[in-house]
């Protein structure tokens, strides 16, 4: 079995609201794996289980062969899943290079005290993740923007830092949450790049929350539709498109029966 | 600026700001402060702080005035404008004139009496003085906005060279201490005279001060500076912290016994505004509780050192300074535990909870057998080293400079490292930094930890130097009064809190005499700095690594880099 991240029957409750329920999902070694839904359905909750922000009542999240259900969130990312945040959450009153170097923090390993002293050992590693993080802001094509405060700078480019930071602590699985919200479509296709380079280059596996059916469908291997927490449908982006539940949940009843039949009008003659 | 506002902006405006001013004086007058600060000489022996403070409202109206006409692009009106404010905040002080004179208001308001009503009218009668009082206003509204009409370059040297006279005279007699020894005694007494400065003298410091700051010499250096490559700069840098250092070691020869003791109460409060600007400045964690490690420092000296305490005096200050440093960090670390899960409000609320029963806990019968209870520790001996006693405020000074070195030099490691980071990260956003696998726990207390260790020393010298302490010592008050230093000074930056503890533990204590409204001035200090400049003093200056930091590194590590 190749799958990097195996949830089974994951349900979180908030009192009587089920935010997610009896879900399950897997996602493969190297997959750009997407997560839509409507508003509310759910899918930020899931996030946030995986993450460790919340434990599920139910269920059990595999990642890498570790249960990571119920760790905590530091424990979780030094196994290797990073996040970025639907509203960015950056340390705004860092520096974009100090951003990123508190992404390393788990790959470094010396003693606080040392600092104190500035051992060999402690100024080896410390430019040594300097640099890494100088590497990292030009990859995301921040070079030379390093040192201005993390709030000072434009929208997308704090998207990009946020990405960045996320890599920092180079993990295995990458989870961006509406990585494309309020960018304009130059900025949104060039996200969509970034995004494969990630998979391509880097060989991170990514889990993705968005908005934008053309994002969604030009890079997902595969795809789960949530509602009302629960799984409605699940595949490739062209199965999906086609699904009537799909298609209801996003546009209602009535919507869904007319598109639906006029999807597969249109799809019989081919 | 829009042009609806513009169009709002009339006399009205000059003559609200006018009276706001005027406001202020007759309150200052109310409550007492202006006779108060009238035994203070400025020159001569005709101008007190008194004096100062009945025209300074006048003065400030006209020149705000002058600056909102010049900010709308109006430059001709500000001179009728100014006059107008001027003149509006000569009138609320008529009311102390009016109601000393006409009302016997002396039961309910004791500060407005004859001598008030004598000083604010100069000494002319009531009804010639009341006019001499408008008057005076009108022109000083005058002045304040002129202020503002004139060049930067000339402003700046006029306001240097009255700022630098008034300074000199405030504080004539320290400073007469001080050059007595550079100058010689004759000299000295011909240029202080009546406690403040010869009128003289002051004229010739005014005319020096002017000259310089007009000549411009201030802007040329930082001209020159700027230009310089970075490394020059890093080598004039070290030249000088080295000439600082210079400087700070021949301090207490320079200033005599009592500004010794001064600076050694300075220096006991950089000590802990290093601690507590690592807890709150670096690590966001607002700990209102912070005297309680201070105590801890001095109560643990106190017992391990006396020989009237418990411990019948086996240890010496030196071999007792550990334990009361391991006693704070302990209990830094207890107190940690259980806030660990409290963010903001809260945490501020049982830190100031944890503050107070420690000093309970000092006044307690029940401790009393260990620590005196009310009767505090007694008979505490002075540090020495190598058979010579440190007991002399000069030489407890560089007991407290070397323990404020140590302590901005770990408070400054520490924030270049991953530590530091961490901490900032946490202040920024918990959740997140957690989410960077941050241990939060970990975090936390050694935030707690290194700031009680510095508080703790700074106690422990405190012990040293008081020989006898009392519960009463630990109150809230200190705990507020390092909080505020380092917030005006600026919060996470190290410079400033040496400039904040010289502003509000320094200059209270030079001016003994005004102990009274210690507080009032220090709330508006506060305000005032709030609204004019949050960032404090000496803010934090973000650090620039990414493009400069690259050579500072390289030379200390061939690391491979992980990197392509």
């Amino acid at each position: 079995m190749d799958a990097i991240l195996i949830a089974k029957n994951v349900t979180k409750r908030f009192g009587g609201l089920v935010a997610v329920n009896n879900l399950d999902l897997e996602i493969q070694h190297g997959q750009i794996y997407s997560v839509i839904g409507p508003n509310g359905a759910g899918k930020t909750t899931f996030f946030n289980c995986i993450t460790g922000f919340y434990t599920p009542e139910e269920g059990k999240i595999i990642f890498d062969g570790h249960e990571i259900q119920g760790l905590s969130t530091d424990h979780i990312t030094r196994l290797g899943i990073s996040r970025t945040y639907q509203n960015i959450r950056l340390f705004s009153n860092m520096t974009a290079l100090e951003n990123v170097m508190v992404g390393e923090h788990p790959h470094l390993k010396t003693f606080w005290a040392e600092a104190i002293f500035r051992t060999p050992r402690f100024v080896k590693e410390e430019a040594a993740a300097l640099k890494e993080a100088q590497r990292l802001l030009a990859f995301v094509g921040l070079k030379g923007v390093g040192d201005n405060l993390a709030r000072n700078l434009p929208y997308g480019a704090q998207r990009r830092l946020e990405v960045a930071r996320a890599l920092a602590s180079k993990p295995k699985l990458l989870l961006l949450d509406e990585p494309t919200a309020g960018m304009n479509p130059r900025e949104t296709e060039e996200m969509i790049e970034f995004i494969e380079m990630l998979r391509d280059e880097l060989g991170i596996t990514i889990l993705l929350i968005e908005h934008d059916m053309k994002v969604v469908m030009s890079i997902s291997d595969q795809i789960t539709v949530l509602d009302f927490g629960t799984k409605i449908a699940e595949g490739k982006p062209i199965d999906i498109q086609r699904n009537p539940r799909v298609i209801e949940a996003y546009l209602g009843r009535g919507a869904a029966s007319g598109l639906g039949n006029a999807r597969q009008a249109a799809a019989r003659p081919s | 600026m829009n042009q609806a506002q513009d169009t709002r902006l009339d006399w009205r405006t000059a003559a609200r700001l006018g009276l706001l001013g005027g406001v202020v004086t007759l309150y200052f007058g109310a409550i007492g402060m202006v006779l108060t600060f009238s035994v203070r000489n400025l020159l001569g022996t005709f101008i007190n702080v008194g004096q100062i403070l009945t025209v300074a409202g006048a003065l400030a109206a006209g020149y705000l005035v002058g600056r909102t006409f010049i900010e709308a692009g109006r430059r001709r009106q500000v001179i009728p404008m100014g006059l107008l404010a001027g003149f509006m905040a000569g009138l609320p002080p008529l009311i102390l004139v009016i109601m000393g004179t006409l009302f016997p208001v002396n039961p309910m308001f004791i500060n407005i009496n004859d001598e008030l009503v004598q000083l604010i009218t100069f000494g002319l009668g009531p009804v010639l003085g009341s006019v001499a009082l408008v008057l005076l206003s009108t022109v000083m509204g005058l002045v304040g906005a002129a202020l503002e009409l004139m060049d930067e370059r000339p402003r700046r040297a006029l306001i240097n060279g009255v700022l630098w006279v008034l300074l000199l005279g405030l504080f004539s007699e320290n400073a007469a201490t001080i050059l007595e020894k550079f100058i010689g005694h004759a000299a000295v007494r011909w240029m202080f005279q009546n406690k403040s400065l010869n009128p003289i003298a002051g004229a010739v410091l005014f005319i020096i001060t002017f000259g310089f700051s007009f000549l411009g010499s201030g802007d040329r250096a930082r001209q020159k500076w700027q230009s310089m490559p970075p490394e020059a700069q890093q080598q004039w840098r070290k030249y000088f912290i080295v000439l600082g250092l210079l400087l700070a070691l021949a301090l207490p020869w320079i200033v005599g016994q009592f500004l010794s003791q001064v600076l050694f109460i300075v220096g006991l409060y950089v000590m802990m505004g290093m601690g507590l600007n690592i807890v709150v400045g670096y690590a966001g964690l607002l700990d209102l509780g912070y005297v309680a490690f201070f105590a801890f420092g001095a109560y643990t000296m106190g017992v391990l050192t006396s020989p009237q305490g418990p411990g019948g005096g086996i240890l010496n200050f030196w071999a007792a300074l550990p334990f009361s440093i391991a006693v704070g960090v302990l209990f830094g670390v207890l107190l940690g535990f259980p806030v660990l899960n409290m963010r903001g409000d809260y945490l501020a609320i049982v830190t100031l909870g944890f503050g107070e029963i420690i000093r309970v806990l000092a006044y307690s019968n029940w401790l009393a057998p260990l620590i005196g209870g009310a009767q505090g520790v007694l008979g505490i001996p002075s540090p020495s080293l190598f058979g010579f006693e440190l007991g002399k405020p000069e030489y407890m000074y560089y007991l407290v400079l070397v323990g404020s070195i140590i302590a901005a030099f770990i408070a400054a490691r520490l924030r270049d490292s991953r530590l530091g980071r961490q901490w900032m990260a946490m202040r920024e956003d918990e959740d997140v930094a957690e989410a960077m696998g941050i241990n939060l726990v970990q975090t936390k207390l050694l935030a707690f930890a290194i700031g009680a260790s510095f508080s703790a020393a700074s106690g422990a010298i405190f012990a040293s130097r008081l020989h006898n302490i009392f519960p009463n010592s630990f109150g809230i008050l200190v705990s507020i009064n390092v909080l505020s230093l380092i917030i005006v000074g600026g919060l996470g930056s190290l410079p400033g809190v040496v400039v904040g503890a010289a502003i509000l533990v320094g200059l209270p204590e030079l001016l003994r005499e005004f102990a009274e409204y210690r507080l009032l001035m220090y709330g508006i200090l506060l305000i005032v700095m709030m609204l004019v400049k949050p960032e404090g003093f000496w803010p934090e200056a973000a650090r620039k690594r990414e493009l400069r930091g690259e050579e500072e590194w390289d030379e200390a590590a061939a690391a491979p880099s992980s990197a392509e």
